[in-house]
């Protein structure tokens, strides 16, 4: 990543924009799997990657589930760690002196357990300038509509867009649950509604059983399901949404190598998100980043603009 | 802390099922301290997708194969084979590539020195025991109380007595030092010397055990916890466990990679200890 002078000039280019936030490549950590971005300081340059996406923050602390709260299933994981967070005003107090110090985009990704508490979030992300962009997690249960996520009904969906949207003046991402029989409907409602950009897919819901004891894996019984095991789904869901909206799309699900990165950017997303491989491989997103830009001087591309989207 | 991208230097069984892994690590034994762990992965094997944590048991050099070569350090890990990733691991030979995150976590406190200081082990919980023992030895009466099922569970006790430490073994079945649980030893030696201080590493029930006797003769304890866990570094969430006055109005999650994985006694809450009874993540 640090080449001299002479070199560089022949480098492709790797900057994408999205909804306005210009990054210096298409490579982001998924939310949830990157704390606040200090945890991940010792193992890379948090300058290297093109934006930081902090884990879910909501109104008040979360303490999230009971234990176990994950289990490894064939190229995969289940979780449900109950979206554990230390709060919003917890989180700027604590977290934002060291970001601060970051010349790298940072993205709050956000949620409510009730539309009012989205729309109080929205309010107080609006207030921190070191934050960019927000990223509205909708795959919360609506707890005062007993409990129906909001992610997966096209109506709530784009209430709650719609609220926040008239809270935010910041580049508003909205990351979409697969969990749904048709994901561009949902799509289509949150870019009416006034998205700036739709990141998909969030966790797949899922189960694991130990057949010994006769119990779930998980304390709370089911879990999201990440990794390689989802990718080709989540590869399916991001051509679909290109196709069905005019925004940006962040692609995640299941990326481990480079080439796995491609196929999203292939498919039409204009950046990607990196989850459960940031556990595995700490450094996993430079290896990725790394990765990207040699398949580019392989292909003869000078611009990664040139290849997103390029589906044959 | 780093990801050391290094290979095997041995890996043996040492008794039935248990293995004994040294791997190449230069640099390691500065930052080491005891009770840490590493977040082990066999490279470009995928499945098992995550690391597994792994006790550091301890870390040392190898003299060099000539004389102006430096000494090759190394880190030792034992491990139970119990589930998909032990079993790749077992099979795992010298010169194989492995990754390496390390060392993590908070280690013991070994900050009330002198006296007497009780370890005890059951079966693997041995591993972080060995570590503390060798860094207590030289200003400290140190006993180590090994438990198990049967003999095959009783491991490493003649190196624990190079280093000088008294052992007393225990096992269910009686196969190998006195019958019964590792327990009954404690009392016997708390009753002997009621200022020891006691550090424990094993199964939860003997850990819950353990802590039982040192309420019953006020010991200072300090146990180190196994949990799930993906990320070791404290991002995932994972493999929290309930703190001192948690309740679901002001919960206190502690996370066993970062606040631990060595905890006092009192600063956890043990009634939430032990929902993992599942032996593996049960990835196969």
């Amino acid at each position: 990543m640090r080449p001299d002078q002479t070199t560089q000039s022949k480098r492709p280019s790797l900057a994408v924009e999205i909804a306005g936030i210009r990054l210096r490549n298409p490579v982001m950590p998924a939310s949830g799997t990157f704390g606040y971005g200090e945890e991940y300081a010792p193992f890379l340059d948090l300058e290297d990657i093109g934006a930081i996406v902090t884990k879910g923050l909501s109104l008040k602390p979360k303490a999230g589930n009971p234990t176990p709260r994950i289990a490894e299933t064939i190229s995969g994981m289940l979780n449900a760690i109950g979206l554990q967070n230390v709060g919003i005003d917890a989180f700027k107090k604590h977290k934002i002196p060291f970001l601060r110090t970051l010349n790298t985009p940072v993205i709050a990704n956000f949620f409510g357990n009730t539309l009012e508490e989205y729309g109080e979030v929205a309010e107080r992300l609006e207030d921190i300038p070191e934050i960019v962009a927000a990223e509205l997690n909708i795959s919360c249960p609506n707890v005062k509509q007993g409990g129906i996520v909001f992610g997966t009904d096209p109506k709530a969906a784009s209430e709650v867009v719609r609220l926040v949207r008239s809270k935010l003046s910041k580049p508003l991402i909205v990351k979409l649950t697969p969990n749904v029989t048709d994901i561009t409907v949902v799509a289509r409602a949150v870019e009416e509604a006034g998205a700036d950009a739709i990141c998909c897919i969030n966790t797949l819901t899922g189960m694991s059983i130990d057949i010994r004891t006769r119990k779930p894996r998980l304390a709370n019984r089911t879990g999201g399901l990440s990794g390689p095991a989802i990718r080709p789904i989540a590869v399916r869901m991001v051509h679909q949404v290109v196709q069905a909206v005019s925004l940006p799309v962040i692609g995640v699900g299941g990326i481990v190598r480079a080439m796995d990165a491609l196929e999203f950017l292939i498919a039409g997303a204009t950046a990607v998100q990196v989850g459960t491989a940031n556990f595995v491989d700490p450094s996993a997103m430079i290896t990725i980043i790394n990765g990207i830009e040699e398949f580019c001087i392989e292909e003869g591309i000078d611009d990664i603009n040139q290849l997103i989207g390029s589906l044959r | 802390m780093k990801n050391y991208r290094t290979k095997i230097i041995s890996n043996q069984e040492i008794s039935p099922g248990y293995y004994r892994m040294r791997i190449l690590a230069p640099g390691f034994g500065k930052k080491a301290r005891s009770g840490q762990f590493v977040m082990f992965r066999v490279q470009r094997s995928l499945p098992p997708l995550l690391r597994r944590p792994f006790g550091i048991f301890r870390t040392g050099f190898l003299p060099p194969d000539c004389d102006d070569m430096p000494p090759t350090e190394y880190v030792e890990i034992l491990y139970k084979r119990v589930g998909r990733g032990t079993t790749i691991m077992a099979e795992l030979h010298e010169g194989d590539r492995v990754e390496l995150l390390g060392p993590l976590g908070n280690g013991f406190d070994l900050t009330s020195s002198g006296g007497e200081k009780i370890l005890v082990g059951g079966g693997i919980g041995l591993v972080p025991l060995y570590m503390l023992a060798s860094e207590l030895v030289d200003n400290n009466s140190v006993r180590l109380l090994m438990g198990g099922r049967t003999r095959d569970d009783i491991l490493a006790v003649t190196e624990f007595e190079r280093l000088g430490v008294e052992t007393y073994v225990s096992t269910d079945d009686g196969s190998l030092g006195e019958e019964g649980l590792v327990t009954q030893v404690l009392e016997r030696k708390l009753q002997k010397y009621p200022d020891a201080e006691v550090f424990a590493c094993g199964p939860m029930p003997m850990l819950k055990a353990v802590r039982e006797k040192c309420l019953e003769y006020q010991a200072p304890l300090q146990v180190s916890l196994e949990e799930f866990m993906a990320c070791g570094v404290g991002a995932c969430l994972g493999c929290v466990v309930k703190g001192v006055g948690h309740t679901d109005e002001t919960p206190s999650y502690l996370c066993t990679c970062t606040a631990g994985p060595v905890f006092k006694a009192e600063h956890l809450d043990w009634t939430g200890l032990g929902n993992n009874d599942s032996e593996c993540g049960g990835c196969s």
